[in-house]
């Protein structure tokens, strides 16, 4: 009877990248019908662990049964063969491809290749789960929603049973992650068994049936979402408690340090992102900028930073005992000279800022490379700050060469972060700094800003937690569409209020 | 006015006769980029192609004497060329897909090492038969006439265009038009384009990374290889000399991004990349030096990669991991 309920399990996994062990002795269990979240920190070695069910890797130790019986996943295509499918966090899917051409995509089908046929049936899986996407539309066309549901049909079209999606809201709004959440309920309901890999405890409440925990590549516990609560899974998840309340003290006498009038960035194709934008950033305070993504965050800070060139308006910048000065027109050197840093965390950590195939090292360089005498660099400095970075953001790297783009991401934004807070800034610019990151990380990086703030720091936080936006900030810029849409008193504030301001603008629906 | 037209049909059949061999090059070296593998070794491919492809039929003419078959020396000699490739190219192979070397020093190291190698087959020959390697008149013909009826071939303005060129150009029309065929109409053609623009996303899919690059790079290298065989069949006159045919290779390279990375623009693209080699010699202007002349095409390729980046067109792209290794566990 066991065997035709149970349709994953795992026992005693273990995987090991040379001298870590990614998993060690992992033992899961997953029915049909079931969905199940697998919870744990950054580098907890969730990933890895259904990376070896899909095939991408293959375990040291241990056996993987599906459905009962003993197999052995050597590969992707294994693993389709078992009706597995993966969603990865990193789609894979190739850009200059139809919806249909990717979903195709290393079928053993008889015949010749027949996309009709093909786009019928991904249509037909489509009405089937109310997904919608048009088989014909290049990838590159696509929203970050609509890829997303190009590669679940593309599993779906493979027959798989079991799926496992690796933190699919990550980058989804919270209106596509509703609609994700009703697919994969009416997939449950369809009999499939469901992993889902997620930070997000509220989402695991309302989504799973059963929770699996995962601590530093151990495997803690399974528990049923029912019987228990957010407080609960993480004290599993970080093995102690955690306090949910972030410090919050007043500076006592702000100043003006960065005024904005009028602030106006176009882009490449002259579309307005930023529109007539105004505000004050104060030092000894933390600003918040909240917004729908792509609202124009990424451009405001560009805009300040000098990356960005800016079309009308100006950024006054006023540093201590100084009259203020226009940003506007200065190269990002001479604005970093002026006290004015950025830690831009984007959606790929190491796009900017970090050099994947540098270690800590040479990544600190990066900032004081034009120090030193004559022609050779100063290296000693640069060592003896990423060794307390090291130190005091607990990076998990063997030592400071290793090279960044082979530390898992959260240890990367650690690097990054750590780095634009010891150039001892008079303003402090992040976007998404804690995203990716578990609790623990991320409140060790809401206190480094909050002891910039304590310095007389103006500190702008962009973010996309509300939550965590409302009890770190001291005031909240709301954008939307590339306009101001409010500014709130983060202490006096509601989720509601921002939510509202972050879609409407003077009372009418925002543009994007 | 008829004295000019007929100067331009001349120099277009002279535009083909030279871009018959690039247009081999080219289709190979299109191939194997279609699977992300940059070879940049096709100069040396062709001129081992050259010379083997020369040597076969040398001495299968020489063991058969005067009963020599003119189609099983063509057949021979596209052997010959072809596998001289496939060597090649499986050390390239071997170098950046199992052992993940870098492609461009290795492609550039087997361009050194392939002219080399097709220098020393070529003079070690030459010198064995006594100083002078050439095929006789009657197989020649096999390899530099048209395969076409004279009636054909004498048609008013289009018989010698469209007739009059060696069965190698017609070939290639086949090669390139089954080539467009197989990548865009074929699910193994989608699969290695699949490789080419994202290993990571094919390989979860289930397809066999490696196995795809090794094929697409070694068939593609047989293939520059043959355009080596027929430049020195058709343009250096079935002879091995000192010069080989330096610099076809790297204008093959220069041509594929000219060309988009797309089997039916090889066509024209070689026409008029041969068009291009020739010009001094049949468009002679004055206070002009030849030299001028010979880096036209790669002027033009220099120009059309600007153009094409500043149009920023998601098609007209190389594939995008082009020249780089993959590793699963690589992260």
């Amino acid at each position: 009877m066991e065997n035709t309920v149970c349709a994953i399990e795992l026992r005693g996994i273990t995987k090991r990248f040379g001298e870590v062990v990614a998993n060690d002795g992992i033992d899961l269990k997953l029915n049909w019908g079931e969905i199940l979240s697998l919870l744990g920190e950054n580098g907890s070695g969730k990933t890895t662990l259904m990376n070896m069910l899909s095939g991408i890797y293959f375990p040291d130790e241990g056996q993987i049964y599906v459905g009962g019986q003993p197999v052995s996943i050597r590969s992707p295509r294994d693993a389709f063969a078992n009706g597995i499918g993966m969603i990865h966090q990193h789609y894979k899917l190739v850009d200059v491809f139809t919806a249909a051409e990717n979903i195709v995509l290393g079928l053993e089908e008889p015949g010749r290749l027949d996309f009709r046929a093909a786009g019928e049936r991904v249509r037909g899986i489509c009405e089937r789960y109310g997904f919608d996407i048009d088989p014909d539309q290049k990838i590159y066309d696509m929203s970050v929603s609509q890829k997303q549901t190009v590669e679940i049909v593309k599993v779906l079209y493979r027959g798989a049973d079991i799926l496992i999606l690796d933190e699919p809201t990550a980058v989804l709004t919270p209106q596509e992650t509703d609609k994700l959440f009703d697919v994969l309920q009416a997939m449950k309901a369809d009999g499939k068994a469901i992993v889902i890999i997620t930070h997000k405890l509220h989402e695991v409440m309302a989504l799973s049936d059963k929770v699996a925990v995962l601590r530093k590549g151990k495997y803690i516990g399974t528990v049923n979402t029912a019987e228990t609560t957010p407080q609960a899974l993480t004290d599993m998840m970080v093995g102690h408690t955690v306090t949910l309340n972030i410090d919050r003290p007043r500076y006592e006498k702000p100043v003006k340090r960065l005024e904005i009038q009028n602030l106006t960035v176009l882009d490449g194709e002259g579309i307005k992102r930023l529109d007539g934008v105004s505000f004050t950033a104060l030092g000894g305070e933390i600003l918040g900028v909240a917004g729908i993504a792509g609202s124009g965050q990424k451009e405001l800070l560009e805009a300040i930073s000098g990356l960005c060139p800016v079309g009308e308006g100006e950024i006054l910048y006023t540093p201590d005992g100084q009259e203020p000065s226009n940003l506007v027109g200065k190269t990002p050197m001479q604005i970093r000279k002026a006290g004015v840093a950025m830690a831009f965390v984007p959606e790929d950590r190491l796009g900017m800022g970090l050099v994947g195939s540098m270690g800590m090292t040479g990544n600190m360089m990066l900032r004081s490379w034009k120090k030193g005498k004559g022609v050779f660099v100063n290296r000693k400095d640069p060592n003896a700050l990423a060794m307390q970075i090291w130190k005091d953001l607990e990076v998990v790297t063997p030592d400071t060469e290793f090279p960044v783009r082979r530390m898992s991401g959260g240890n990367v934004q650690k690097v990054l972060v750590g780095r634009e807070i010891a150039s001892a800034p008079s303003v402090l610019m992040t976007a998404y700094a804690v995203r990716g990151l578990d609790i623990n990380t991320s409140y060790t990086i809401y206190n480094l800003l909050t002891e910039q703030k304590m310095k007389g720091v103006a500190v702008l936080y962009v973010g996309e937690d509300l939550d965590v936006l409302l009890e770190l900030c001291d005031r909240i810029l709301v954008l939307c569409g590339g306009r101001v849409s409010g500014v709130v008193d983060a202490r006096k504030a509601t989720k509601d209020q921002i939510g509202l301001l972050m879609t409407r603008l003077d009372g009418k629906e925002g543009r994007s | 006015m008829g004295n000019f037209m007929n100067l331009f049909i001349a120099l277009i059949i002279a535009a083909i006769t030279y871009g018959t061999p690039l247009l081999f090059g080219t289709l190979g070296e299109t191939l194997t980029e279609k699977s992300g593998n940059l070879n940049l070794g096709v100069e040396g491919i062709m001129f081992m192609g050259g010379a083997l492809g020369l040597g076969g039929v040398f001495y299968y003419e020489k063991a058969a004497g005067a009963g020599a078959n003119g189609l099983v020396a063509v057949v021979i000699g596209v052997l010959c060329a072809f596998l001289a490739g496939v060597l090649a190219s499986l050390i390239f192979s071997f170098l950046t897909i199992t052992l993940r070397a870098n492609q461009n020093v290795t492609g550039l190291a087997l361009s050194i090492f392939g002219t080399g190698v097709g220098q020393f087959a070529g003079e070690y020959m030459r010198v064995r038969e006594n100083g002078y390697i050439s095929i006789g008149n009657h197989l020649k013909t096999f390899f530099q006439n048209s395969p076409f009826p004279d009636v054909l071939q004498k048609i008013p303005v289009v018989g010698g265009v469209l007739f009059g060129n060696s069965v190698f150009f017609y070939l290639g029309l086949m090669l390139a038009a089954g080539m467009f065929f197989f990548l865009n109409r074929t699910r193994t053609g989608l699969y290695l384009r699949s490789v080419g623009e994202s290993p990571a996303t094919a390989d979860a899919a289930g397809i066999a990374v490696e196995r795809y690059k090794y094929l697409a790079t070694v068939i593609g290298g047989g293939i520059s290889a043959v355009g080596g065989m027929v430049y020195i069949m058709t343009i250096a006159g079935c002879v091995w000399n000192h010069e080989g045919l330096s610099g076809v290779g790297w204008l093959a390279v220069a041509l594929v991004i000219f060309c988009m990375w797309r089997p039916l623009s090889a066509i024209w693209g070689s026409v008029l990349f041969g068009a291009l080699m020739i010009l001094y010699l049949r468009l002679v202007l004055p206070f002009i030096p030849t030299q001028i002349y010979k880096i036209l095409p790669y002027v033009v390729t220099v120009v059309v990669l600007i153009v094409s980046s500043m149009r920023n067109n998601k098609e007209k792209q190389p594939p995008a991991s082009l020249g780089l290794a993959y590793f699963r566990e690589d992260r």
